[in-house]
Order: structure tokens, then C-alpha cells, then sequence
């Protein structure tokens, strides 16, 4: 086995396969950019070196310097993770000429499987069934058009190179195909620098499940059961499960021989998935290979009982497989959830933002997290804003649902939008419940998982004072004189009693609650309504009882802003505070990064006459365009940031200064 | 430590009927603060608000810290003293806690006569600022004030304790340390100008506050001149180009976060010279301290009930438990600071007054406070007894108490009485904070002993002149002195002109201790050294 391996890759997945490495007593490698130097994959690593800057092109996708680390190091081998170099046919290529070795499949299974047209033409000649449509390398339009008119509609227009659904159209009629051609191809263009299109059929209820397969290098394969990966938003897979529900023993069997034979077509070795469409009536169709352990590998091992990245460890090392196919079995059900930062009320665009608070359920062997932070860590606009990955484990899929919604419960994040109530609330819907699923799952529910709060407004607002009062009690003053009865908190006066306000704001809404602290409770009211309140802080668990009403939630108070978390909801609220500017505001005109981005347009020049509203600046940022709009009437004075740069959330970007009133 | 029992029986008849007593005199009380917190009433609040500025109590409730106490001093002054209604004297006193530190908060209610000094709201303000002086506690002046109330100024202006000892206290308290800062939100005119101007700090709020030595209409008898009252003496005058103030606020929050901020910036410390303990409620519910004092002075009860209430884990550790039985002395703890208790149970005698001395010596010599808990008729009188020496005993707990450098604290639960006010710490012997039950009496002696020393001498003098003078004559003469003293030793009369601290609710007494010491605890404990004990 090897003795020391250089782990290409950030995040989770360098975290995951740490794990296994130290777990068989290999030393690692960990490379990082400038952003991950406190990053916890670097912690785990025995060593660990600088890449460089913190965009993945100057850090993670530098082929040429973490060859020259992993050779500096004395590593034997390069684990690329996912992402990044993973199925970069030249960096394996680079691994094989300096004598490393690359946890993957040799290098022209990578190219085979990297072009989807050519992929299917290999997997045709090997017998595998293909989704009926168009790969050629004739591109003009009148061929696609016919190609389109052979294949049926609705059909799907796909960029050759393509991934991550870019340049990625659905054609319902021939009347839409050529300005869908069109803007695919632009899209392509743009992504990948190749307008190339293939056309396939596209099938209405289609599930996404694929196979998991090794194979190593003595020539044997197996597959390990099949994940189904139906439920996705923006073609991103959000839930994924093991094994697939209502597959039948022999349609297991059919997709996993039609997989191995699908990678040994290509003369595979390591793992890899091959992705099928499921249809209704139990037919399934090729749809790409992966050359590399997927995300999702998790529900498989969690089934099999087997450690992938333990058996990629020794078959890239030269050892057989470890176990033949009827030696596999599958037991249980797995379910993976991912947790990502992103907006799910906002389509779902990814958020960034500091970690500051991060509680994670008790890992069991029912409940495992993969993640590669910890609390205080920052979700940089630069890298996935993936956050961890749920695994749970059960005899049964209800079962595991319900261990499921339970430990999203139980995940809990301040500082950073996440779409855990969105989780929360698709396994725990009907629909997911009976395994209706298809890749349209999200779109077809989306009234069923955005469901109202159920915590209501004055609930939670009481229990947020609850829980400010309560930790207001618990934070003991800087002072000599610990019980001082001055640094009481129940606003205690002589003959009289004085309800002190609360001012929350909600939403840009602010509400006033009026606490009295009697008997060692609270009555607090809001407008007409009144509530007696129990409160006791434990740590971060609020155990209260609102008018005989036991509950409990969890809480995250950073500096004013209050999180509470409740069966997977969490609510938002602000203390209010009266500030006051010490110095009138002299440039009404200072406009600010609204977040992390790049400067992508500047539309004005120093000296310009500009109206409120104007356009001056459009910065991008999480893939989506942000202007930067002149708020007054005014002159621009100068500019600090030039087309192309990364600016900070904050940062002043320009300045213009309102123009004089024009005196008579 | 030994925990004190009970032989209350709450279920009892006169239990009940001395908590009804009890309950309807604090009902009274908290009806007339709650009348006077109003201030200058409705109207007058109304016109305050308008003009963008907060009432007086809510400058404090935003002053103080988020939930903290605020221990009001003086509620009562003024009341029903004058022809006309003065609400707590127009000008709201009391410690409270800023940015951690212990204040003393000084604020002028503008609506009530324009926050005009009367006699006894400079007697107020200076009250307030010995209790500061004495205990170094930061002052905080929220100023709106039209200065001296001039119909009255012979009882204003020109004595040691009036108008002007408010600026010398002012100068002393900055000499010794102790911070002076002060938010000018309204006027500040002639006399009251030297409030800022005397303070270490000073914060002015925009065309809200002004100091000025004399406003726009007397500028305009004096000189002719004509000029508004924000730019003779506005924020912008005094923090642009006088330097009077320090400090620009655009509005009252503004401005009392701003004196927040100059009280984090005083760099000080409180400095406990005290074993604490974890504070611990009393295992007697305080609310059972109507039924066990009732109103009826005459009724007596055992001291031991009330202390039983009032302190931690009504843990009492007597001293001299057997002697001088009718003065209890002994150790506890409030709040979690420790206390020497020294309180009556019956008339002092010798033994008891030599007692209570040295338990004073006792506690002096170990840095712990004094809780006086008076119910006092006086001190025993008769051949026997002035033979014993009674007057020299005496003497010797009046020399201790006087003397005694610890903090003081005392609280009238019943009579307070001739010489035995002074033994146990009345105001002259400058405790640093003197509270009293509403069913507590004040005066040289009772009315009834008081008229009946006064018929005996005219009896005399009319049988001397061989005159007659019959028993309804003597009930006759006897009535009106019996009212008169009534009516002076009455808790509301004693608080109106500043004899004590404030009427308190007896349930509050425990925390009022607990405030009050702390408060107390502030000043550096100084050693204390006795005068001559006669023997």
C-alpha cells in the first residue's frame, strides 16, 4: 500500500479521504490556496503546502505545482477528489509521466468519457441502450433540425462538453428549435468555448439513477448497486438515495452488467459511476459516465457496508478488487442530503457569508456528516457552496426518512442562508414519502416544500425575548462585584413597576414587546396581545413555556442578530438600537459592494454627470449580475476599481458626490 | 450559620388583620407615587413630548443599563408641603447602574414649574449629592431647569444649603475623584449654567439645550440686545466656539448614549472590600412582613420575624444572644454582602445600648456594614435607671454609632423615638441610606407622652395660680398636641421634607438593602476611630 498520498482537492471530499488514508496509515498531503489556509482539510493533513491565490485557476486547477509538491513531498500518489482535476485527462496523463500514481482510471478512459457524443457512440458499439437522439459531429442547422425531427420532440439540446446545465435547452416543437439552438449554443460558447449541441429525446418522468462501479487493474468489475438521484433543482442533485425504490431485483441486475460493460468498454479502472434515465415502465437509458468518486458515493457505502475510498486506495496500489460481485449485498436504506449555502426563496442562488454559528447532529451509525468546515470558516464566493453532506442509514426508506427529518432538525447554521428548511421540508412531504419521484420532483411540489412557518409571528418573537433576556442573565458584567444587585436584569423600581420594551425587527419590521419580570417569569405583551413566559437557557437551548405551552428551541445570537432554529424553520430577528451618526454625512454618494463579486462592467468615468438611478457599475457575484445604481443626482469623483477585479463585501467602489443646488 | 425559625402563624386572625392594615397603608403609598410619577401631569407631559424630548423617567430608563434597578430617592419630597402641587420636588434623584457603574442620576422634570428649584428640591438635589460624596458615586446631571424659583428666593438662594452648594459640591466631588458629568436637554440658565460648566464632561442637545448666565429677555432688559435663546447659548454656540460643552447630541437618546459612553471612559472599578456570597432568597416569604408588623405600633413583635425576611437563607448568627435582650445584634448576609444587624426588640437599657456599642466596635473593626432596623420608643428613663447610668450607656452606643466609618444603613419599621433614634442611627448620624415603612412614626417622643408632659406642666402652673382645670379641659388642650404629632411623625410629612431617603413598600425592603449597599460600596473603606467612651 502506499505510505504517503497528496490529496488534490479542498473541502469535504479532501476531509473524506483523510479519513480513510489515516484510518489504513497512510500520511497526506493537503495543498490549499489563500483562502483555506485555516481550512479543515489542511488541519487534518499531515502537511500541508500553498497552492497560490484563492481562485481555483491560480490554486486548485494548478496541475503543474501540485505535481511539483506531491514529487517535493515524496507522495506516490495524487487523490483528485471531485471537481477540479478529476477528470482532467492531461493531469493524469502529467501524474503518469513523474511517476505518481492517479487515484482514478487511466487517463484515456477520462478522454473517452469526457466528450458525451463520443462516450455514447462507444457505449452504442458496446451494446449499452441510448436515449434515442443526435451526437454527430455535423453541426449545421439543417442536420440538427433533421436530427431533431428523427429523435421526436420534446427533445433536449445539450452542449457536447457541457455540465452543470449550461447550454442546456428543452425543444417542445419545431417552431422554438432555432432560437433555443441558438441561445444553447451562445451559452456554450461562453462556458466552454465549444458551441457544439447534441440532441436527445427528452423523456417527461424521467429518474435519474445510476450505477456505481469499480473495476481493477487484473480486469475484473463490479457494480455496487445503483443511487437514485431523481431529486435535483437547477440539474443539481439535492437528495440522493440508495438503493433506488421500486427497481426490481432484475432491472438492478440489467443496469449494473449494462454499466460494468459500459466501463470496460473503455478499459476502466477505479470507481466510476454510469448515469442512467430511468423511465416509468422500467426502461433506462445511457447517460454519461463519471470518471471519478461522485458526491453522492456516501448511500452506497452506507448500504454496502463498504469504504469506496478505501477500495479506489488499493486498486489504484495494483490489489484486486476486494470483494467479487456475489459477494456484495446491500442492506437498508440510505438517504444523502446537501446541505448547501444558497437561497432556496431566492431560486436557489448561492449565498456566502461566515459560518458563525454551526451545530451538527451526533454522528451515529445512523447519522453520518461529511463536511469540511467548521464553525467560524467563511463560504467564499470562490469555491461549491456546498456545506456538508447528511448521510443517514436505516433498515427501511421510511425509516430513513425519519432519521432524515430528524437530524436536519438537528443541523443548525447562523450566519450563512442554507437550504436546510427546504430539506427539512422535501423529505418530509408526501410525495417524497411515497417515492413519487422524478427529476421534476422540486418543480411539480414547490407549493409542498415552502410551506408556512409553524412557528407563528408572536411565538417566535416571544421566545426570541425569552432568549435574549435569558442570555443577557447568563453574560455577567465586567465588574469586581459579581452579584451585584445592580446587574439584575428585571428593571427593578422603587413603589412602582417600569415594562421594559423590546424593540424586534423581523423583515424591515419592528415590533415592540413590553417585558415585566415578576415571580421569576416574564409577562410580555405585544400590542393587546399578553403572554407569560418561562424561560431557561442551557447553553444554546431555550426550554420555555408560553402560556403553558412547553417548547424548545436552539438559538444563535450574533452580536444583535438572534437565529432561532425549530424543527428545521429557523427565524430571523434583529435587536433594535437607536444609533446615532456623530458627523452629518458629507457624501451622500458612496456606493458599496453589496457582497463578494468581481467588477465586471464599469459604465462611467471619473468627472461624468450622473441621475439618480443610473447604472454606474455592474459587479457579479454567485453567477449573478448585480448594478450598482447612483442613489442621487450627482458627479462621479472617482473610481477604485477597475473592470475584472474582486472586490469585498463593503468596500466603497466609487464615489459620487451630489451635484450643487444651482443657486438663482 | 443558624437559620432563624418562625412562630408566625399566617392562618392566624391578627396575622390577617395586621397584613390587612399593612396592605391598605402600602396601597396608599404606591397610589401617591404612582400620582407622582406623573410629574407636571398630562398637559404639561404632552407639551414636553411635542417639543421632541423625553420625561425625565425615561431619560433614566434609557440612561441606565438594558433591565438594570433604579433605586429612587426622595419620591415623596414636597408633597402636600407647599400651596401648590410640587411632584417629587421636580426633580427625580436615585442610583442606577450605567455602562456597569453605579450613578448617581440627577434629572430635572421640566414640567413640573419649569424644573424651578424650590426650597426642597435643592435640599433634593443636595441630598442626592451627599449620598454621592459619600459613597463616590459618578454624578450624572440631566439638566432642564429654569433655575432658582424666584418668589421663593430667600429659601433658595442665599443660605450654606441652598442653590450654590450644589456647584461647590459639584467642585468638591471633582477634587476627590469622583466624576461629574451633565447632559444639558433644556434650559440652563444663570445658576443652573454652572452645572455643565463645573462638570468634567458635558454633552448638549441640539436646539433643545442652552446655558446661558442670563436668557434672552434679561440680555434684552440689560443691553438691548436681541438675539434667540439657541444662538446665545444653543449646542452650536457651546460646542463650536464657546467650548462651554463638550459634546453635540442631536436628540435626547443621542445625548444619554453619549453620557454612557463618557461613564465607560471613567476607567474605575468598584473595589469590594467584602467577602460575598452567592446571593440566596430569605426561606420567609416577604410578603408575610405585613402580618408580622402590622400598623399598630403598640403591637409589638419579635425583630427576629423580621430579619427572618429580609435576609439570606434567613441565616442569623447572633451576638450576645442572652444579653441586653431587647436590642438583637447579630451577623447575615443580604443580597450576598454581609451585614451586622443591629435592631430593636423593646425600650434600650443599659445593657442592651453597651451591647449594641460593642457590636458596632465589632463590626467597624472588620469592614462589615451596619443594618439598623429601628422600632424604638427610647431609651428607659426612671430613678432606677439614671442611677445605673443609663445616660452614659447611651452616650456610648451614640458615640459608636456616630463614629462608625462602615456604611450605614437604616430602615424605620416602627417608632422612632427620642435619644433612641439617635442610638440607632437616625439622620443625624449620616447613615448613608434611611428608609421608612408607611406605618412607621417619627418624633422626639410619642403624641400622647408628648401632651401628656405638656398638661402635667400647665396643671402645674394653673394649680400653682390655684386654678382649676378639668379633665375634659385637659383632653380638650391634649387633642390638638396628640394631632400635631400625628400628623408630623407620618411617614409622608417626614419624607415630604427630606428626613429620610423614601417610603418604602416593606416586601421591597430586602432589595432596597441589597441596592442601597451596594450603592455604598463604592467609596473606599476608610478605618474608624472612636471618640471617648465614658465608663
Amino acid at each position: 500500500m502506499f505510505s504517503k498520498i497528496l490529496i488534490a482537492n479542498r473541502g469535504e471530499i479532501a476531509c473524506r479521504v483523510i479519513q480513510t488514508a489515516h484510518r489504513l496509515g497512510i500520511r497526506c498531503v493537503a495543498v490549499y490556496s489563500e483562502a483555506d489556509a485555516n481550512a479543515r482539510h489542511v488541519a487534518m493533513a499531515d502537511e500541508a503546502f500553498l497552492l497560490g491565490p484563492a481562485p481555483s485557476s491560480e490554486s486548485y486547477l494548478r496541475a503543474d505545482k501540485i505535481i511539483d509538491i506531491a514529487l517535493q513531498s515524496g507522495a506516490q500518489a495524487i487523490h483528485p477528489g471531485y471537481g477540479f482535476l478529476s477528470e482532467n485527462t492531461d493531469f493524469a496523463e502529467a501524474c503518469a509521466k513523474n511517476n505518481l500514481v492517479f487515484i482514478g482510471p487511466p487517463a484515456s478512459a477520462i478522454a473517452a468519457m469526457g466528450s458525451k457524443s463520443a462516450a455514447k457512440a462507444i457505449m452504442e458499439s458496446a451494446g449499452v441502450p441510448l436515449v434515442p437522439g443526435y451526437h454527430g459531429a455535423e453541426q449545421s442547422i439543417e442536420i440538427l433540425r433533421a436530427e431533431a425531427e428523427k429523435c421526436g420532440f420534446p427533445l433536449l439540446l445539450k452542449a457536447v462538453a457541457g455540465g452543470g446545465g449550461k447550454g442546456m435547452r428543452v425543444v417542445n416543437q419545431m417552431s422554438e428549435f432555432n432560437e433555443a439552438l441558438a441561445a444553447a449554443q451562445r451559452e456554450a460558447k461562453n462556458a466552454f468555448g465549444n458551441p457544439d449541441m447534441l440532441l436527445e429525446r427528452y423523456l417527461t418522468q424521467p429518474r435519474h439513477v445510476e450505477i456505481q462501479v469499480f473495476c481493477d487493474s487484473q480486469g475484473n468489475g463490479v457494480y455496487l448497486a445503483e443511487r437514485d438521484c431523481s431529486v435535483q433543482r437547477r440539474h443539481q442533485k439535492v437528495l440522493e438515495e440508495a438503493p433506488a425504490p421500486g427497481l426490481s431485483l432484475d432491472t438492478r441486475k440489467a443496469m449494473g452488467e449494462a454499466a460494468v460493460k459500459a466501463a470496460q468498454a473503455i478499459d476502466y479502472v477505479g470507481a466510476g459511476t454510469v448515469e442512467f434515465l430511468y423511465d416509468v415502465d422500467g426502461s433506462f437509458f445511457f447517460m454519461e459516465m463519471n470518471t471519478r468518486l461522485q458526491v453522492e458515493h456516501p448511500v452506497t457505502e452506507m448500504v454496502t457496508g463498504q469504504d469506496l475510498v478505501e477500495w479506489q486506495l488499493r486498486v489504484a496500489y495494483g490489489e484486486p478488487l476486494p470483494l467479487q460481485q456475489d459477494e456484495l449485498r446491500i442492506r437498508g436504506h440510505a438517504l444523502e442530503a446537501r446541505i448547501y449555502a444558497e437561497d432556496p426563496d431566492n431560486d436557489f442562488l448561492p449565498a456566502t457569508g461566515t459560518l458563525t454559528y454551526l451545530r451538527t447532529p451526533d454522528e451515529s451509525t445512523h447519522v453520518r456528516v461529511d463536511t469540511g468546515v467548521v464553525e467560524g470558516d467563511e463560504v467564499s464566493i470562490h469555491y461549491d457552496p456546498m456545506i456538508a453532506k447528511l448521510i443517514v442509514w436505516d433498515e427501511n426508506r421510511d425509516q430513513a426518512i425519519n432519521r432524515m427529518v430528524q437530524a436536519l432538525e438537528q443541523y443548525r447554521i447562523n450566519g450563512v442562508k442554507t437550504n436546510i428548511r427546504f430539506l427539512h421540508a422535501l423529505s418530509d412531504s408526501q410525495p417524497f414519502r411515497e417515492a413519487q419521484l422524478d427529476t421534476g420532483f422540486i418543480e411539480k411540489h414547490r407549493p409542498l416544500l415552502f410551506p408556512a412557518p409553524r412557528l407563528d409571528l408572536h411565538r417566535a418573537l416571544i421566545l426570541s425575548a425569552g432568549f435574549l433576556l435569558e442570555q443577557a442573565r447568563v453574560t455577567l458584567p465586567h465588574n469586581q462585584d459579581l452579584w451585584s444587585p445592580y446587574a439584575q436584569q428585571n428593571s427593578w423600581r422603587l413603589n412602582s413597576e417600569y415594562a421594559k420594551p423590546l424593540l424586534l425587527r423581523v423583515d424591515e419590521q419592528l415590533y415592540e414587546l413590553k417585558v415585566l419580570e415578576k415571580n421569576h417569569a416574564y409577562e410580555i405583551s405585544i400590542g393587546e396581545s399578553f403572554y407569560r413566559l418561562h424561560a431557561e437557557l442551557v447553553n444554546d437551548q431555550l426550554k420555555a413555556v408560553i402560556n403553558g405551552h412547553r417548547i424548545s428551541v436552539h438559538g444563535s445570537l450574533n452580536d444583535r442578530e438572534l437565529v432561532l432554529f425549530h424543527e428545521g424553520e429557523s427565524f430571523r430577528c434583529e435587536r433594535h438600537e437607536e444609533t446615532f451618526g456623530e458627523h452629518e454625512s458629507t457624501n451622500l454618494g458612496s456606493l458599496t459592494a453589496p457582497m463578494n463579486g468581481s467588477v465586471v462592467a464599469v459604465m462611467v468615468s471619473p468627472g461624468d454627470l450622473v441621475k439618480a438611478g443610473q447604472t454606474l457599475v455592474i459587479m457579479e457575484a454567485m453567477k449573478m449580475e448585480h448594478a450598482i445604481r447612483s442613489p442621487i443626482d450627482g458627479t462621479v469623483d472617482e473610481i477604485y476599481f477597475n473592470e475584472g477585479e474582486l472586490v469585498p463585501e463593503g468596500v466603497e467602489l466609487l464615489a459620487v458626490t451630489a451635484n450643487e443646488e444651482v443657486s438663482e | 450559620m443558624p437559620i432563624l425559625q418562625t412562630k408566625i402563624n399566617a392562618r392566624s386572625e391578627e396575622f390577617k388583620a395586621k397584613a390587612d392594615a399593612m396592605s391598605a397603608v402600602v396601597a396608599d403609598l404606591k397610589e401617591k407615587v404612582a400620582k407622582i410619577q406623573e410629574g407636571g401631569g398630562a398637559a404639561y407631559q404632552e407639551r414636553h413630548l411635542a417639543r421632541g424630548k423625553l420625561l425625565p423617567r425615561e431619560r433614566i430608563n434609557h440612561l441606565i443599563d438594558d433591565g438594570s434597578p433604579f433605586l429612587e430617592l426622595s419620591q415623596l419630597a414636597a408633597y402636600q408641603v407647599y400651596d401648590e402641587d410640587v411632584p417629587a420636588a421636580g426633580i427625580i434623584t436615585g442610583v442606577g447602574r450605567v455602562s456597569g457603574i453605579e450613578c448617581m442620576i440627577i434629572a430635572n422634570d421640566a414640567t413640573v414649574k419649569g424644573g424651578t428649584y424650590y426650597p426642597l428640591t435643592v435640599k433634593k438635589h443636595l441630598r442626592a449629592q451627599e449620598i454621592a460624596e459619600q459613597n463616590h458615586l459618578p454624578c450624572i446631571y440631566l439638566v432642564d431647569s429654569g433655575g432658582a424659583n424666584l418668589p421663593r428666593q430667600d429659601e433658595v438662594f442665599p443660605d450654606r444649603d441652598h442653590f450654590g452648594r450644589i456647584f461647590y459640591n459639584q467642585a468638591r466631588m471633582s477634587a476627590k475623584g469622583i466624576p461629574q458629568v451633565a447632559v444639558v436637554m433644556g434650559l440652563c440658565t444663570a445658576g443652573g449654567a454652572y452645572v455643565p460648566a463645573m462638570a468634567d464632561e458635558s454633552i448638549i442637545v441640539k436646539n433643545q439645550g442652552t446655558i446661558f448666565l442670563a436668557g434672552p429677555p434679561l440680555v434684552k432688559a440689560a443691553t438691548g440686545e436681541v438675539v434667540s435663546a439657541e444662538d446665545l447659548g444653543g449646542a452650536d454656540v457651546h460646542c463650536k466656539v464657546s467650548g462651554v460643552a463638550d459634546h453635540y447630541a442631536e436628540n435626547d437618546q443621542h445625548a444619554l448614549q453619549i453620557a454612557r459612553r463618557c461613564i465607560a471612559n471613567l476607567n474605575k472599578k468598584k473595589q469590594l472590600q467584602l467577602a460575598v456570597k452567592k446571593p440566596q432568597a430569605p426561606l420567609f416569604d416577604p410578603a408575610e412582613l405585613y402580618g408580622v408588623v402590622g400598623t399598630d405600633l403598640r403591637k409589638p413583635f419579635d425583630v427576629r420575624e423580621v430579619i427572618a425576611r429580609l435576609v439570606d437563607g434567613s441565616e442569623f448568627d447572633e451576638f450576645k444572644q442572652l444579653y441586653g435582650t431587647t436590642l438583637v445584634t447579630g451577623f447575615a448576609h443580604i443580597h450576598g454582602y454581609p451585614v451586622g444587624i443591629i435592631a430593636n426588640n423593646g425600650i434600650l437599657f443599659a445593657e442592651s445600648a453597651q451591647k449594641g456599642a460593642h457590636f458596632i466596635e465589632l463590626c467597624c473593626q472588620r469592614n462589615i456594614p451596619l443594618l439598623f432596623l429601628q422600632n424604638i420608643t427610647g431609651f428607659m428613663v426612671g430613678r432606677k435607671y439614671e442611677a445605673e447610668g443609663i445616660a452614659k450607656h447611651g452616650a456610648k452606643m451614640v458615640m459608636a454609632v456616630a463614629c462608625a466609618n462602615v456604611p450605614k444603613l437604616t430602615i424605620l419599621i416602627g417608632g422612632s423615638f427620642g435619644a433612641g433614634n439617635y442610638g440607632m442611627c437616625g439622620r443625624a448620624y449620616n447613615p448613608d441610606f434611611l428608609w421608612m415603612w408607611p406605618n412607621a412614626r417619627i418624633s422626639v417622643m410619642g403624641g400622647e407622652q408628648a401632651a401628656g408632659v405638656l398638661a402635667t406642666v400647665r396643671r402645674e402652673s394653673l394649680e400653682r395660680a390655684g386654678k382649676e382645670w378639668s379633665s375634659e379641659d385637659e383632653a380638650k388642650f391634649k387633642k390638638p398636641i396628640v394631632d400635631t404629632y400625628e400628623h408630623q411623625g407620618h411617614p409622608y410629612f417626614a419624607s415630604a421634607r427630606l428626613w429620610d431617603d423614601g417610603v418604602i413598600d416593606p416586601i421591597q425592603t430586602r432589595e432596597i438593602i441589597a441596592l442601597s449597599l451596594s450603592a455604598s460600596l463604592n467609596r473606599p473603606q476608610e478605618p474608624t476611630r472612636f471618640g471617648v467612651f465614658r465608663m
